[in-house]
């Protein structure tokens, strides 16, 4: 038990989440819904609190907007690429395993980039080492393992870390 | 007018998300080898969800009073644990050390022999 337990908010960005979703789950904006889905969002993160990692901070919640819509837009162009490659009958994939040394070090920032590499540019996050810090990555097309490794460096994990651990 | 237009665009989104949940599937069963087959369903499958979804949005939201956007939950939950459970096959793919295609580059450190000193499991499917 940390000090930080006893603040009525310990996660403001988890409880204004919570809030969002008891929204959308009753569908209404009414005032009686507003006051229950507050209590519930101050509540529940109070409540459970203790029994977390610490969560790191967003620092900068300008660029997490900006990271969001690009992650979107890249998940539109890698469904498409890979749409592509299933359907073209002339397809040559080259998969490839890559090994990505991670730069990131909390466990929340790295769950993040891993699901983002997952979602998006036709890769799928295999197999995560916390020893050796690097991440196992199967891409369905790659033509050089370098490239791929700077572009994920450049796109989502540099943005990242600077979002929440700087 | 209006609702013509309306009409095209819930069509379209509908349409564009059964080719891709159809996509997505068709490289289920086409696709080379397991790893390879993981992709169909974490990506088009996702987009053909959200587009789906859009389109169901966009529908409600027209005919029947009120926005209605508890579709944006289901898209938000898909987002979530798609990632995850194609992160647990591939890593269970991995332990059970299934075959992958010979042309694919880079060696695991978890298929190394001389590192794990039992015989890969062959695994059910052909070569």
């Amino acid at each position: 038990m940390n000090r930080r337990t006893r603040s009525l908010l310990p996660t403001p960005l988890l409880s204004l989440l919570l809030l969002v979703v008891w929204l959308l789950l009753v569908n209404s904006v009414a005032i009686g819904h507003l006051l229950l889905g507050g209590f519930l969002a101050i509540l529940i993160p109070w409540l459970t609190y203790p029994f977390w990692d610490m969560q790191p901070g967003v620092k900068k919640p300008w660029k997490l907007l900006r990271f969001f819509f690009r992650v979107i837009g890249d998940i539109v162009v890698a469904n498409l690429q890979v749409a592509w490659i299933i359907i073209n009958p002339w397809r040559r994939t080259r998969p490839h395993f890559v090994e990505y040394p991670l730069m990131l070090e909390e466990r929340f920032t790295i769950t993040l980039l891993a699901s983002t590499i997952t979602l998006t540019p036709g890769t799928v996050s295999a197999n995560l080492r916390m020893d050796g810090k690097t991440l196992l990555i199967h891409a369905l097309d790659v033509r050089d393992e370098q490239t791929l490794i700077r572009t994920i460096r450049e796109r989502y994990e540099q943005p990242l870390k600077e979002i929440f651990e700087c | 007018m209006f609702y013509v237009i309306l009409e095209g665009l819930i069509s379209v989104l509908l349409i564009a998300g059964g080719l891709f949940a159809f996509i997505g599937s068709l490289g289920m069963a086409h696709l080379r080898d397991f790893y390879m087959r993981l992709h169909g369903p974490t990506k088009a499958t996702t987009l053909g969800m959200g587009c789906i979804l859009s389109g169901s949005m966009v529908y409600f939201s027209a005919t029947q009073e009120g926005t209605h956007l508890q579709e944006m939950l289901i898209t938000l939950f898909l987002f979530i644990t798609a990632p995850v459970s194609a992160h647990m096959l591939a890593k269970t793919g991995l332990h059970q050390r299934l075959k992958y295609l010979d042309k694919t580059r880079g060696k695991p450190l978890e298929f190394r022999e001389e590192e794990v000193g039992d015989k890969p499991v062959p695994h059910p499917d052909r070569d």
